[in-house]
């Protein structure tokens, strides 16, 4: 353990203010990134179905 | 060997594979992701000159890697695209090119940041620096020629050319940049170039910079069969899925 | 044999030297009777290094100090402005169907057709550079390294930009893309070709990034042709 307390550990030894947004940016990336691909997907899904729907309409 | 490469050439086939190889690299994702976060920011000894400052190299680095491979990964695509006429090359190619920028400009921005307590400015044109801005519009440039053409068979190739010309380029733009950068001023400090990195440092970094590549990965196979869905919606076999 | 089954082919049979001769001629007669066109993109030039001295100073000292790279940096941006029409009149008239057509290879036309670009603006715009210079300070003995390498450079700057200006050809607004597309690679020939100006002025060799250009140059005549070759027929037949 590189730091004595949680709030050593949140000041990052003065430098939180050059940490954290790194990291931040680095984590609202990748959840950003997975939340952008599961709500392509369901769209898709949505349109799939929508297609197939009108055309069993059609039919 | 060349059934293989056919079967690439089966977008049905390469849904299915995609699937199949998807949930390893997730979990490998998760896994190396967590461990190495934890280990990089609490139990990695602080650095003796830059103090907890150094921390930053945990996603600066595999950022700025990654930022390279994705456009070589765009390339070798590419190529395959143009050479073999795999229509799924170009989709995995279509699904890269958004990661790869948004990793070339994470490695900007933490550079940015990283650049305030070791050289006490937000930007410097370090040679590193500029590269990879450059590199930045080469992505955004790949992105706009696909967005102009929309989504067809003719853009695809087009694209698919100015991303081998990138890819021909980037090693002549980095090292002019370098011969640039020693002209004008002074070789600025670099972390990573320094020799003894103690394990308890490069071990959680290594950790992260897998985590980057399985997450990458399992993006883009993740992606790439939005992709394949929707460039073969009007299959059978793509219909089927909608049920 | 094939010539005795199909004898209209044979007179169209010409060697590869009369063909770019024909097309070099073309291209010339077609920029003759277009009148001043060529002529834009030196005043282009001369306005951007009006702007200079009024928007930084009119001070010798300062002007000089820039200089190389605002010359250099105004050359490469009238050399882009002018890439966006080398293609789009022959696709508006047909002209770039029948290259695609015709039985000389495709990377040899295109390579004429890039040279004729360059001796419009490139060869313009590396003369007149030095006098504009003088408008700049620039010191007179700085001349002859920016004219060679203006010549050198805009050579790879016209190739490079081809590329672009073919894979943008299809598109009914291409101009913005294609500077979105070419700039980040013309930044190594900036680099160098302003380069080579500045060392020279700062009493060094300019010979490494004039070869330096020169590499780049021979790499360029090598590769671009058939990337531009390429582009077109996917630009053209998709």
């Amino acid at each position: 353990m590189a730091f004595d307390s949680f709030s050593a550990f949140l000041t990052m030894g003065g430098y939180a203010r050059y940490v954290w947004p790194a990291w931040g940016l680095a984590t609202l990336m990748i959840v950003g990134f997975v939340l952008w691909a599961r709500r392509e997907r369901r769209q898709l899904m949505q349109q799939l179905q929508r297609r197939r729907r009108r055309e069993a309409d059609s039919a | 060997m060349w059934t293989f490469v056919h079967k690439l050439g089966s977008p049905k086939w390469c849904h299915a594979l995609c699937a199949r190889l998807q949930p390893g690299f997730w979990i490998a994702a998760g896994l190396l992701l967590a461990v190495g976060a934890v280990w990089s920011l609490a139990f990695s000894p602080p650095d003796y000159q830059m103090g907890d400052s150094y921390r930053i190299i945990y996603v600066h680095v595999p950022a700025a890697i990654l930022a390279q491979s994705v456009f070589v990964g765009m390339a070798l695509a590419s190529a395959v695209f143009l050479i073999w006429k795999i229509k799924v090359a170009d989709m995995a190619a279509t699904v890269m090119a958004p990661f790869g920028a948004a990793m070339t400009f994470l490695g900007l921005f933490t550079g940015s940041l990283w650049g305030v307590p070791t050289w006490g400015t937000w930007w410097t044109w370090d040679a590193r620096l500029t590269a990879m801005l450059i590199q930045l519009f080469l992505y955004i440039g790949v992105i706009a020629l696909r967005g102009a053409y929309g989504r067809d068979d003719q853009g695809a190739k087009a694209v698919a050319v100015l991303t081998l010309v990138g890819v021909v380029n980037i090693p002549i733009i980095k090292y002019s940049v370098v011969w640039w950068n020693t002209l004008h001023q002074p070789a600025t400090f670099t972390l990573t170039e320094r020799p003894a990195m103690p394990a308890s440092m490069w071990v959680p970094l290594l950790i992260m910079v897998l985590g980057f590549y399985s997450f990458f990965i399992a993006l883009t196979l993740y992606r790439l069969r939005n992709e394949i869905m929707r460039r073969e919606s009007r299959t059978r076999w793509v219909q089927a899925l909608a049920d | 044999m094939s010539s005795r089954e199909m004898p209209v082919a044979t007179p169209t049979r010409l060697g590869w030297a009369h063909v770019c001769l024909a097309q070099l001629r073309r291209e010339l007669a077609l920029a003759r009777r277009r009148g001043g066109d060529w002529l834009n993109p030196l005043l282009f030039l001369a306005l951007v290094v009006v702007l200079f001295p009024l928007g930084i100073s009119p001070q010798p000292a300062r002007l000089a100090d820039v200089a190389p790279g605002l010359l250099w940096v105004a050359a490469l941006l009238a050399m882009l402005l002018s890439l966006d029409a080398l293609f789009r009149t022959d696709h508006a008239d047909g002209t770039l169907e029948q290259m695609l057509l015709a039985p000389q290879p495709l990377p040899l036309l295109c390579l004429t057709k890039v040279v004729v670009h360059w001796l419009l603006t490139g060869v313009p715009l590396a003369l007149c550079a030095p006098w504009l210079g003088v408008l700049l300070s620039l010191p007179a003995g700085a001349a002859p390294v920016l004219i060679g390498s203006l010549l050198l450079g805009s050579a790879t700057l016209s190739l490079i930009g081809a590329i672009g200006a073919a894979l943008t050809v299809g598109l009914p607004r291409g101009g913005i893309l294609l500077s979105l597309l070419i700039l980040p690679l013309y930044i190594p020939v900036l680099i160098f070709g302003a380069g080579a100006v500045q060392t020279a002025l700062a009493g060094g060799s300019a010979a490494p990034a004039m070869a330096l250009l020169g590499a780049m140059l021979a790499l360029a005549v090598a590769g671009a042709p058939f990337a531009i070759a390429g582009a077109l027929r996917i630009s053209v037949n998709g």
